[in-house]
């Protein structure tokens, strides 16, 4: 019995490898297991190699393993490409039909199933996914039982017949496997789970379902990879709520589009990735300007231009932060996981109405897209504030000739009461030109300062958000401070588990507020640490800058570098703080 | 009930004397209140350039937002609260230049916003560029030579896109200006209308004295039916576009806001964000 198991399925995009990912992890999942899934996927439809990699564990992870266990594929590219990564005695599920062979110098066993040949018994080549499912059951020693519920769920639409011939499949791939005989087999089968019941979602799913519990009826977006699967979230879910989608001819559309409806009084959204919002930055600017909440997801892939756009990368902070010209007040948060996405999203819209200003939600392609067990989430922590939004039916003084409502009225806290187009009394003016308290054009120097004062003003660093930096710092006095943001958060904290057996102090400081900087939160951590590093997706080091500028201790910061496309494993983290406390560089 | 007089404010236009924009602002204030509303009722949301600033203009609640996107963000605010009435307005080179791509898109989606465009046939306040809408040949100070690119008709573009209205006027002509507003406002759908607002500074060329001379009144051409597609096609090209009044109506194509499924006519803003425990515990359930 293992607590934990890495596997793999592997072959062409659009040979329902996909599929094949899904049942199990949703089978483990109903389990009781702690999964986390990463797809490798390329811009195309069919064609080309995919892979998904999947983590099963009795205990909670947050990141893909080194290495690899059991790799299921569909042709011999699959091999080529990934047997690497397997343990010295792991397994290949591989295909009969394509002669699989083993590449030189590794130790793997190669088990030749036929897959396709025993979907075609059932009834249907395409089933061959799940007579590989059924391979990897006789391997894990997973009940079958276990995987009945989600195959009704996902064919009995198409009849009885359909999932009866795929309960086939997977019984018969299993049977296949369980009747060899493989000496030197390790032992891959799970322990058993605690049982409870867990969500299973990618980050995208969980900024979509928080988005609808926040209340936004709204969003106009434009597809895009790795964000597309909000606005299909929201395409099948608005309508039950009286809302709607609108798919934009750009993406200066749909920011603009967000904000007329924002402006309107709906909680609209728009989510893109870089070459998105990089259309979209002038708009922000508008949104700053005129103070008009809004809320906008950022879903980080490979840049710069069309880059990598299926690909795991952290390099738009920076982009996020200070793209729009001018200076206007702006909020950027940072979720690191499927959970945090959905609360962070609730929050963004309440802050984006508190404050009157944009609010960015920045992800990567892993949180986005990588699938992970969330505990069940929390009905009585969604809460709504609208701030000082005015309700249609407030009962304003009567305007006298020519007046205006102050919609811009320099108050304490420099936000201002807000009226919705629509309310009596409550008419002014909107401008993204410097404007006045009734938000008519002015140019005046004194007024000038007060206004960008006031919009200045609006944030600070404590702006009431969940844990702006997630602190876990055990030692009072540590080695290494590792500092990371989004999806990086499990793969340094298994990173730790490790040093901490060599008995390093290492802490962790996740940050997950990038606008306002949490300096201060910041600064308490690091002024610990003998050494700090930070461990980004990125070339340049972008958060590792804003920690120079915003913090300080330049001498004492190390920037850790990963931009070939993939995510980090926890072992190149483990040895990146290795040789940082050994050599003192790396 | 409100009179024109409702619709107006003390600020001064920063026009220069003589625009042709002062009429179609005069127009729209009293097409308002010819139609029954109130000031709080009406929303402008309005593009960048001269035309940009008829949003602050007006007694009503008004956007002047980023250029060439004033249609996305009125189609925005008319979706999020259908009891509004948007108006959309701005320049040729907002509308058909910068922001064309919106106005192609906002056709085809038909969101019930009323577009007027003050077109004069160049660029204003960056004081006198070419624009989409100048003439091949045209001079200005970035086409020393004259324009070598063609010009945008984008009455045809319009009927091209089965628009569901499409009208012209000119601002001398307040009467006709003001009655084709008052009709878009009460179409339902997207209506474009393009105005004739001469630049009195800087377009030498298209001055109110030459339109006089060459738009033909659709209502001087006998057997006229505005119901017609094809007809207004070849009146367009028959007349170099130079037409003015209703051009093409139909009134059976509905409004993108009346197909969306479940989209209520109380307005979005209007409703309740939270949701039920028991809806939330169904979305839940299906990510177990």
């Amino acid at each position: 019995m293992i607590k934990q198991l890495s596997w793999k399925v592997g072959g062409q995009q659009g040979e329902g490898i996909d599929s094949a990912g899904e049942i199990l992890s949703t089978a483990l999942n109903r389990q009781g297991y702690h999964l986390y899934a990463y797809r490798h996927f390329s811009s195309r439809i069919k064609g080309g190699h995919s892979n998904t990699k999947l983590r099963m564990s009795t205990d909670p992870i947050g990141s893909i393993a080194d290495d690899l266990d059991i790799l299921v594929a569909f042709d011999q590219e699959t091999i080529d490409l990934n047997a690497h990564e397997l343990i010295k005695n792991g397994v290949i599920l591989a295909d009969e039909k394509f002669d699989p062979t083993l590449p030189e110098g590794i130790t793997a066993h190669l088990l030749a199933v036929p897959f396709t040949k025993i979907a075609e018994e059932v009834g249907m080549a395409q089933m061959k996914n799940m007579v590989a499912v059924g391979a990897s059951t006789a391997l894990l020693g997973l009940p079958l039982a276990a995987f009945r519920e989600v195959i009704e769920g996902r064919f009995l639409k198409k009849g009885q017949k359909v999932v009866d011939k795929n309960m086939e499949a997977i019984e018969r791939g299993r049977d296949y496997v369980k009747e060899l005989t493989i000496d030197d087999l390790p032992d891959f089968e799970l322990a058993v789970s605690d049982g409870q019941k867990r969500l299973y979602m990618i980050g995208n799913d969980a900024i979509a379902f928080g988005a609808v519990a926040a209340g936004a009826r709204l969003m106009a977006a434009y597809p895009i990879t790795p964000s597309s699967e909000i606005m299909e979230y929201l395409i099948r879910k608005l309508p039950e709520f009286g809302g709607t989608v609108v798919q934009t001819e750009d993406e200066l559309a749909a920011i603009t589009m967000t904000i007329g409806a924002n402006y309107g009084g709906v909680r609209a959204l728009t989510a893109s990735a870089g070459p998105g919002l990089s259309l979209m930055t002038e708009a922000i600017g508008l949104a700053g300007m005129t103070e008009t909440p809004c809320v906008i997801v950022d879903t980080q892939r490979g840049g710069p231009s069309t880059g990598l756009p299926t690909k795991q990368e952290q390099s738009d902070v920076l982009s996020m932060l200070y793209s729009t010209h001018g200076e206007i007040p702006k909020i950027v948060i940072a979720p690191s996981s499927a959970e945090e996405c959905f609360y962070d999203t609730i929050e963004a819209f309440n802050m984006a109405e508190k404050y009157q200003c944009p609010v960015i939600i920045l992800t990567d392609l892993a949180v986005s897209l990588g699938k992970q067990t969330v505990d069940p989430l929390s009905y009585d922590r969604v809460q709504i504030d609208r701030g000082k939004l005015l309700p249609f039916d407030a009962d304003l003084p009567q305007l006298g000739d020519s007046e205006l409502f102050p919609r811009y009225e320099l108050t304490e806290d420099g936000i201002s009461r807000r009226t919705l187009p629509g309310t009596k009394n409550g008419i002014h003016h909107v401008t993204g030109v410097e404007h006045s308290e009734t938000g008519r054009p002015s140019e005046s120097a004194e007024n000038r300062i007060n206004m960008m004062d006031k919009r200045l003003g609006k944030l600070s660093q404590d702006i009431g958000y969940t844990n702006p930096v997630a602190v876990d710092a055990p030692h009072e006095e540590a080695d290494l401070l590792v500092i990371g943001f989004n999806s990086t958060k499990g793969t340094i904290a298994e990173a730790r588990e490790r040093l901490e057996l060599d008995g390093l102090k290492v802490n962790q400081a996740h940050v997950r507020q990038l606008m306002p900087f949490p300096t201060d939160l910041l600064a308490e951590q690091m002024k610990n640490a003998k050494k700090v590093l930070v461990v980004e997706n990125n070339a340049t080091g972008q958060l590792t800058s804003l920690i120079k500028m915003n913090v300080g201790m330049a001498e004492k910061i190390e920037f850790y570098g990963k931009y070939d496309g993939n995510p980090f494993y926890p072992a190149e983290i483990t040895n990146a703080c290795k040789e940082l406390l050994v050599h003192g560089n790396i | 009930m409100a009179t024109f007089k409702d619709f107006r404010n003390k600020v001064k236009p920063n026009w220069c004397p003589g625009c042709g924009d002062f009429s179609v602002l005069a127009a729209m204030q009293r097409a308002f209140a010819n139609v029954g509303l109130e000031p709080e009722e009406v929303a402008i949301v309005s593009g960048i350039g001269c035309s940009g600033r008829i949003s602050g203009y007006v007694n009503a609640y008004g956007l002047h937002g980023v250029h060439g996107r004033a249609l996305p963000i009125a189609q925005g605010l008319k979706l999020a609260n259908r009891d509004l009435t948007v108006v959309a307005s701005g320049g040729d080179g907002d509308g058909f230049a910068i922001g064309m791509g919106h106005t192609v898109h906002a056709i085809r989606r038909n969101v019930d916003v009323t577009y007027v465009v003050m077109d004069n046939q160049i660029y204003g306040l960056t004081k006198g560029q070419t624009s989409p809408r100048s003439a091949q040949g045209f001079q200005t100070k970035s086409t020393p030579q004259g324009s070598i690119e063609q010009a945008i008709s984008p009455l045809e573009l319009a009927l091209s896109l089965n628009a569901g209205f499409v009208a012209q006027s000119f601002s001398s002509d307040l009467k006709q200006l003001t009655h084709v507003i008052e009709e878009g406002l009460k179409h339902k759908g997207f209506s474009l209308i393009n105005v004739y607002s001469p630049c009195v500074t800087y377009n030498k060329i298209n001055t109110y004295e030459w339109f006089k001379q060459n738009i033909v009144n659709l209502d001087t051409l006998e057997g006229y039916d505005n119901a017609n597609r094809a007809q207004a096609m070849q009146t367009l090209m028959e007349h170099d576009g130079l037409v003015t009044g209703i051009l093409y109506q139909n009134k059976e194509r509905p409004p993108y806001e009346a197909m969306i499924k479940g989209f209520k006519e109380e307005g979005l803003a209007k409703q309740d964000l939270n949701i039920s425990e028991e809806q939330f515990d169904r979305l839940m359930a299906e990510f177990a």
